[in-house]
């Protein structure tokens, strides 16, 4: 970690050397996740509730797996170059080094440029918290959710890059679960059908981004009857996944092939 | 420094099995200076990823160091040096001195030998004029030094180097070798080179290894090497014979089928 941190630093200041492109991107990211909240204003604009939400507590689902995802994303996601390295050779130069391969993967050529995303989610959510009054003895709730939340989306993202080991020629799939995942909680679950609510509890546990501790935060029932219980096992699941994670991206690299010559 | 016993690497290629390596075994002790050579495509680079813990053998055992590379990757990188002569290990955007700082991190060098020993690499191989220029705009020559140099900072046992002479004009040639000897002379550091260059062999290599069709098909001195073709004085031919005729060579006779090509199904 303390070697993951010096990198990314390191790159940090690289980047540095060129202000301009620093700024553009950061703005460019700044405003593409305004604009998500701007259609969540459209929606409310026509209606009342969203799946049985109303906005606050919408913007309290929006606002926790963005501010997850956008950490997981600043900090991990350059995983998913894994086959750009495998395909340039440069994997075998991680490999010689001391340093696990997700670490050295995930700060090559970091840039704090997303960082403006996870500032957008904050704000979101700090709203959404001044309209909610949360009582303080269900609060706790929500740093667990969104270390849980980053957690899974990591882990996600170790996934889709150990599969890119097996499937070189299309990182895209990958993108399916990362940036699909992302999407699909920031709205209540309830508005998608009950199978896919099943899927991403008990299989990719999406579920427990958000989903199922936010309802303990926001005192709801759940709308799908599920038990109870599930709204406590954000760090159980997340947990999970991030020894699965952990053993598909080692027998990722165990299969490895390298390049010619 | 170095024990493979019987490592064969083989890879699978749209159905069919591709032995790239079969059978290697050597054993290199502390303090040597070994060269690799063999023709293209004959599982050099295959056999220095496997030492290096890139690669995986599919079958025997590797130890470097004492260590399994493959268990225990991260240690033998501590202990070892690696350049790649087709391809850089540093950070094509970034100035030299930044690829250095970043190789410093991922090997926790401590700041003050850090600078001790990038002081003394960057008077042996004169990298003092393009420390700041990044990577991608140094020459071939600039390129091979600072690639080398990032071996080095660390101080590692053995260095291990994939051609590190390919490509370089006659006097970066000279320089790399004049280093490399000197490395192995007064640091004592262990060093393996495959090269298909055999000015590096003479002048630097005390043994050869020659690996030919995945197998090893000699392993002794350059003067035992010149040897095995009677009448022939130039390395350069001698080598030229032995790729020729390899299968004269031999320690056992091939198996029907397992002549060339390597490829079985």
């Amino acid at each position: 970690m303390r070697v993951y941190l010096l990198l990314i630093w390191t790159w940090t200041r690289a980047a540095a050397r060129y202000p301009a492109s620093f700024a553009l991107m950061t703005v460019a990211g700044t405003v593409t996740a305004a604009l998500e909240v701007a259609v969540i204003w459209v929606v409310f604009s026509n209606t009342t509730t969203l799946g049985g939400f109303d906005l606050s507590e919408v913007m309290f689902l929006y606002g926790t797996s963005g501010l997850a995802f956008a950490a997981a994303d600043l900090l991990f996601s350059n995983t998913d170059r894994i086959s750009q390295h495998i395909k340039a050779g440069t994997l075998d130069a991680m490999l010689i080094r001391p340093v696990g391969t997700f670490v050295q993967v995930a700060a090559d050529r970091f840039t704090p440029n997303r960082a403006g995303r996870a500032l957008q989610a904050a704000i979101v959510l700090g709203v959404a918290l001044a309209r909610l009054d949360v009582p303080a003895s269900r609060a706790w709730m929500i740093p667990v959710m969104v270390v849980c939340g980053i957690v899974i989306f990591t882990s996600i993202w170790a996934l889709s890059g150990a599969l890119q080991f097996l499937l070189t020629d299309a990182p895209e799939v990958a993108n399916a679960f990362t940036y699909g995942g992302a999407t699909l909680t920031q709205y209540p679950l309830t508005v998608y059908g009950a199978d896919l609510v099943r899927g991403v509890t008990y299989v990719l546990p999406l579920a427990f981004v958000n989903w199922q501790p936010g309802l303990y935060v926001l005192g709801r029932a759940d709308p799908m009857g599920l038990p109870y219980a599930l709204r406590f096992l954000s760090p159980v699941a997340a947990a999970t996944l991030a020894v699965v994670a952990v053993f598909a991206w080692r027998a990722g690299v165990r299969r490895y092939r390298s390049t010619g010559s | 420094m170095i024990d493979a016993d019987r490592i064969g690497r083989s890879f699978r290629i749209r159905g069919t099995t591709v032995h790239a390596v079969r059978d290697l075994s050597f054993h290199v002790a502390a303090g040597e200076f070994v060269g690799c050579l063999g023709p293209n495509g004959a599982g050099k680079s295959t056999t220095i990823k496997m030492l290096t813990g890139i690669l995986a053998p599919t079958s025997g055992r590797v130890t470097v160091a004492g260590l399994d590379p493959t268990r225990r990757r991260t240690a033998v990188a501590r202990e070892i040096g690696v350049v790649f002569g087709q391809r850089t290990t540093l950070w094509w955007d970034l100035p030299l001195r930044d690829s250095f700082e970043l190789v410093r991190l991922l090997y926790k060098v401590d700041r003050v030998q850090f600078r001790e020993r990038l002081g003394e690499l960057t008077e042996r191989l004169g990298l003092g004029g393009f420390l700041a220029t990044p990577v991608r705009q140094l020459s071939l020559g600039q390129r091979m030094r600072g690639d080398i140099a990032a071996a080095l900072l660390h101080d590692p046992s053995l260095l291990v180097l994939d051609e590190p002479t390919i490509g370089l004009d006659v006097v970066s040639k000279a320089e790399v070798r004049a280093f490399l000897r000197d490395l192995n002379t007064e640091r004592g550091t262990t060093v393996v080179l495959t090269t298909h260059d055999v000015g590096d062999v003479e002048r630097l290599c005390r043994r050869v290894i020659l690996i030919d069709h995945g197998r090893l098909a000699f392993d002794g001195t350059v003067d035992e090497l010149r040897a095995t073709v009677p009448g022939e004085t130039s390395i350069e031919d001698v080598v030229a014979h032995l790729y020729l005729n390899s299968s004269a060579l031999r320690t056992r006779p091939p198996r029907p089928g397992e002549d060339s090509p390597t490829a079985t199904a």
